[in-house]
Parts: C-alpha cells; structure tokens; sequence
C-alpha cells in the first residue's frame, strides 16, 4: 500500500509528460488492479488450488490394511484400478449419460431459446424469470419432487397406466436420473444459447430464405454456425456437472446404476480407499479441464 | 434487354404486379389498398418519408411479410403466399445482411448453394458476379473486413448471382456516406442497364430517385399517391405533399374559379390549367429555378407575378436563392449565378414572376 500512497505525489511534480512517467503509471495502475484482486486469488489459492494439490498427492499414495492412507511408497496402483471392469463400466455410464444429457438439453432447449430470443423485450425478461424460478427451491427438494412424480403411484405412471401402456417403472432407473439431469441442468442450456442467439441479426435469417434456403437450412448453415458459442458454453456447463452429479443420482437412481459421483464417495466413506477415490476425482477434473478447454479455443472467448 | 422485342407475350406481362395489395400490422395499417404495375427491365424507385409503408411494399415482394388482402403477382404467376426461398427475386439488404461467418466468396455462392447448382457452375457464376462488381481480390475476406462500400457490392453480387427476374434493393445507399453514394449511384444504374433485370428500389432521398429511376412511385401514409416517369412527378404533382417532397417547391395557396382559371389568396384571379372541380382549394406549384424576377414595373406582358420585399440572399457558388416574402406568402426564387442581370438588394421591393407553363396546380 506504500507504493500506492507515494505515488500522486511523484506524479504530481512531473508537468511534462515523459516516458518514464508513462512507465510509472502503467506499473501503478497494473499494481493497483493485483492488489485489488488479490482476496479473489487468495480464496481460489487457499480453497482450490491447495485442496486439489492434497487430492493428487493422495492419489499416489497406498491404502493400508487398516483403511487408512500411508503417505509413502508411492505408485499407480489406484490408476491403474481405474482400468478394472468395474470402475470403467461407471466410468463409461456416467460418461454416457452426462452426453445423453447433454444432447437433450441441447434439443429441448434451443427452440425455447430461439423463441425467448425473438420475442419482444417484455416478454423475453418475463420468460428468462420463469427460466430462474426452479433456482428459489432447494435443488435437493426439487429432486424430492420428481421421486413422488415419477413413484409407483405418481404422475408419470398413471399416465402411462391410462394411455394402456401398462404400469412403467421409472423411478431407480437410469431414465429417471436423464430425467431429473435433464430437469436440473436445463436452464444452464437455454441461458447460454439465449445469450448467443439474441446477438444473432435477425435480417441474416431474412436473407438466407431469400437467397432460397429453406427453414432448416437456414437453421444449420446460419443460425447454429452464428450461435456456436452458446452451443459449446452450455454444453460444457450442463455436461461438467452432469458428469460428477451425486445428489440427482441417489435420489432418483437405482443401486444398480452406480455412477461415478455416487463411486468416488463410498471410495471414501465406505471402502475407506482413499487413493482410489482421489484417483477418479483427479480424472473426472482432467476431463472437465479437456472440455472447457476446448471452449476457450472455439470461440469461448467472444461469449 | 435485348431479348424483350422478341417476345411478344412478355412485353406485356408486369414483372410485378400490386393489385388493392393491403397490409395491416394489427390495427396499423401500413400499406393502403396499393394497385401498382412495374414493368419488366424497369428501374423503378419506391420513395415516401420513413414509415411511408415502401419498404413493408418492399418486403411482401421478397416474401418477407405476406399480404392481408390483394393480389401480388410476379411475372404473372400469383407470388402472395409464397414463402422467399421459392420467389424469383433477391434483395439486397439496408444494412447487407452479409453473413459474417462466411468469407465474401461464401456469401455469393450462398443461393446458388441452396438451390443445388452445380459446384463447377457455382465457381464459374460466382467469379462472374464477383467482377461484376469489381471485387476481384477480395473473395476470401470477411465481411468485417470490408468497407461500407466493399459490403454493399458483395450484397449485390450475393442477390445478382442467383440471376433474379427481380431485384429488390431496400435503401441500397443509406449507410454509405455522401460521396460514395454519389458514385454508386451511377453505378447501379449502369449495372442494371448491363444485368438487364428489374430493379425495384425503396428510398427516402428523392434526389437519389430522381437520378437513378425510369419510373418512381412516391407514397406517404400508407397510399401510393402518384406513379410517374421523374419529370412527370416533378413537374406535375399530383398533391401537395408530392410537390413539395420531390425537390424544392413554392405553394401558392389558391381555390379553382374555372378549369382554367385559379384564385390566388390574395384576391387575384390568374391563368391556371386544372380539371377539378369549381371551389376546390389548390395550391400552385412554382418551382424556385421556374420563377422569374424583375423590377415590379418591368414585369414582361406575358408573364404574372406577384410583388414582394426581398428579404434576404443565400450565395451557393453556382447559384442565387432569393427569398421573397409576401404578406400572405414567401416565395423562393433560384437564379444561376450569370454574370450581369438583375441583382435586387436586401429589402427592394420586387416581382416574383412566371409563365403559364412553369406552374401547375395540385390539389391542397
């Protein structure tokens, strides 16, 4: 804060401009703005950064017969379990279904982007809060909601028994948990895209049906090329934590559909394996860091 | 345009044809009851103030907005209903409407694209369309990279590659800035005469209808109010509001004594052709560059005139405004800027005057 303080005084003095006085003001102002964010760094370091540097460390480490972690002798070995059948059929269901989806998000919501998008201001404000609503109910109790709706004697069974489909089972199976995915992540799929699709000039639409394209042409050689960006950021925000989800999973999933959020905690709680656990959490980070990666480098950037 | 002797039958049939076409947007109504013919090979210019309803014309012709009532035919067949990707015109875009995502070349092979051609005779049209506009070198730009006038070529090049019976330019030069404006009007002139295709083209800038069109309709409100070669709308207007939108205009007021006599305000009857009805209000139309001025006891036997105090003179180089003010009106009067002749002085008093065939009468 020293620096800070001492320098009107020195810049004062100089009337004429000078390139060390340009110099000095741009150290100043460069300093001003790290000191500035420092908290936010600080935070992220001490919370982040640490916890995730311990995570890795232990997942080199080796469980010993007592259900504790030596801090020695350290190999690959819980890497190497990630390979058993076992744990890569979780690994691939979960990746299945956080791509599954993500691919319904996508469907369902770019439509109702499009459409919020190309309403007039009023409507479109009242649409995006109707978007929000679901956030002022705990997520827990949301997913609550959808295990009576989707029970034994819930909505989606009566439904199915009136419409002579028989009684359908949904709840504890992997339907249920797209369902309730699909629910919980849809509004980080329709913000995005929104985003994106309200920049569009609405005259390129124009344009391309004038120049004979049809709906659907226009559709895939205009709009989703020029919304991409939304495309990307809300895929990665609805795949990242469809991925890792726990609490959806054990609410509305079976024991028989163990994805990964569900495996990494008992590894922990349960089977007392440490290096295992923090070996999957380490991979799972590593696929969300290849994804948003990916992002940035497709135009993430302009979003 | 070579071909249109030819072909007896097409000489006959409007490239696009209006009939009681109306449009409402809820209870606006935006385009009034409009009957409108244009012909095939005509540079034909839409012009009226903004919201005057031209552009929503425009529009329905491209099937961007379809019609509440009427008939829209292009080239015969009955178009009102078509969606845009299956009418034989293009548009080129106020603001271009280029997309942004595609290079230049991209943009003009767009239409040819979606209507399956060719790949090779896409390349070949494409390069084609690209010189036409004189774009050679920059196919592989993007439209961002581009200036206004570079943009506006490409939109050109994108519509006219697509070999349109009708092209639809929605105030081609409004985002350009005066100079160059100038100098692509006489481009698009010069480049509907090579393309031989109909042009139909929506402004706001009379001057710039004026210059570029065969024929213009000028529209206010709605209601297209008079179709006409641009002399015949400038010196024969049909109303007031299109008299004093086309190019500068003194008005007159006056009433119709008989069908060739009118009454001025103030009091005197004068020579004045019209075919309405006795007591009718008119205004006189006396064009500042058709008036004359003299001396009040100079004025030749042949002409009428009124007299007034010279109230002051605007020097424009090549020529001379001279406002009269009247005690009822105030007329200008244009005078080239001639060496010698008659130069009154601020406060004179001096006569305003004309011959029969320098005003006409239009309905108030």
């Amino acid at each position: 804060m020293t620096m800070v303080a001492d320098r009107p005084e020195r810049l004062e003095e100089a009337a004429v401009a000078t390139p060390e006085f340009e110099k000095a003001a741009e150290r100043a102002a460069s300093r001003r703005g790290f000191l500035l964010s420092l908290p936010a760094y600080a935070y992220l370091v001490l919370f982040f950064a640490v916890p995730l540097g311990i995570v890795m460390i232990y997942s080199f480490a080796t469980r010993n017969r007592f259900g504790g972690t030596d801090l020695s002798g350290w190999n690959l070995d819980a890497y190497r379990k990630l390979g058993e059948p076992i744990v890569r059929d979780i690994l691939f269901r979960s990746l299945w279904l956080a791509i599954l989806t993500t691919l319904i998000c996508l469907v369902v919501a770019y439509p109702f982007a499009y459409f919020i998008a190309t309403r007039t201001p009023l409507v479109r404000n009242l649409m995006l809060v109707f978007v929000m609503i679901p956030f002022w109910t705990n997520f827990l109790v949301r997913n609550y909601a959808w295990r009576v709706l989707l029970g034994n004697d819930g909505l989606f069974t009566n439904i199915s028994e009136a419409l002579g489909l028989g009684e359908r089972e949904l709840l504890f199976t992997t339907s249920a948990v797209v369902i309730g995915l699909v629910y919980g992540f849809l509004p980080f799929m329709v913000l995005p895209l929104y985003a994106s699709i309200e920049r569009i000039d609405l005259s390129l639409v124009e344009a391309s049906r004038d120049l004979y394209a049809s709906g659907f042409q226009t559709f895939r050689r205009v709009l989703l090329p020029l919304s991409m960006p939304g495309v990307i950021a809300g895929s990665i925000l609805v795949f990242v934590p469809s991925l890792g989800a726990y609490v959806t999973p054990e609410i509305l999933g079976g024991a028989k559909t163990t994805l990964l959020g569900s495996y990494i905690v008992t590894q922990f709680l349960t089977a007392r394996n440490w290096p295992v656990g923090a070996s999957l959490s380490f991979v799972l980070m590593a696929v969300m860091l290849v994804a948003t990666l990916v992002y940035f480098r497709t135009g993430g950037r302009n979003l | 345009m070579s071909d249109r002797g030819d072909h007896q039958v097409s000489e006959q049939i409007a490239a696009v044809k209006l009939t009681a076409i109306t449009k409402r947007f809820g209870s606006v109504v935006a385009v009034d009851n409009v009957d409108l013919e244009i012909a095939d090979g005509e540079f034909f210019a839409l012009l009226g103030p903004s919201g005057c309803g031209k552009t929503t014309t425009l529009r329905m012709v491209a099937g961007l907005e379809f019609p509440t009532e009427g008939s829209l035919k292009i080239f015969g067949d009955e178009a009102g209903t078509l969606p845009p990707n299956k009418r034989p015109v293009n548009t080129v875009f106020q603001d271009y409407a280029l997309f942004p995502h595609m290079t230049v070349e991209a943009n003009v092979a767009f239409g040819l694209k979606m209507q399956r051609v060719a790949k090779q005779e896409i390349a070949g049209r494409v390069q084609e369309a690209i010189s036409l506009v004189r774009l050679e070198g920059l196919e592989q730009r993007r439209s961002q990279q581009l200036s206004g006038g570079q943009r506006q070529r490409v939109a050109l090049a994108r519509a006219l590659v697509n070999r349109p019976k009708v092209l639809l330019l929605d105030e081609p030069l409004g985002a350009l800035d005066l100079k160059l404006r100038q100098e692509m009007q006489g481009e698009l002139k010069a480049l509907q005469r090579e393309v031989g295709i109909t042009f139909v083209f929506v402004t706001h800038d009379q001057e710039e209808a004026l210059t570029m069109a065969d024929r213009i309709g000028v529209m206010n409100e709605g209601e297209l109010l008079q179709v006409g070669t641009p002399a015949e709308i400038y010196e024969h207007p049909v109303n007031r509001f299109v008299a004093n939108f086309i190019g500068q205009t003194n008005l007159l007021d006056a009433s119709v004594v008989s069908n060739d006599t009118v009454c001025l305000a103030n009091g005197v009857h004068i020579p004045g052709k019209s075919d309405l009805p006795v007591g009718t209000r008119v205004a006189v139309c006396l064009r500042p560059e058709r008036a004359g001025m003299h001396p009040p006891e100079e004025v030749p036997p042949d002409q009428q005139s009124v007299v007034g105090r010279l109230e002051s003179v605007t020097y424009l180089g090549n020529a001379l405004v001279y406002t009269v003010v009247l005690d009822w009106a105030r007329l200008e009067v244009r005078r080239e800027n001639q060496p010698g002749g008659y130069r009154p002085h601020v406060g004179e008093e001096v006569a305003v005057s004309w011959t029969l065939d320098a005003i006409s009468v239009v309905r108030a």
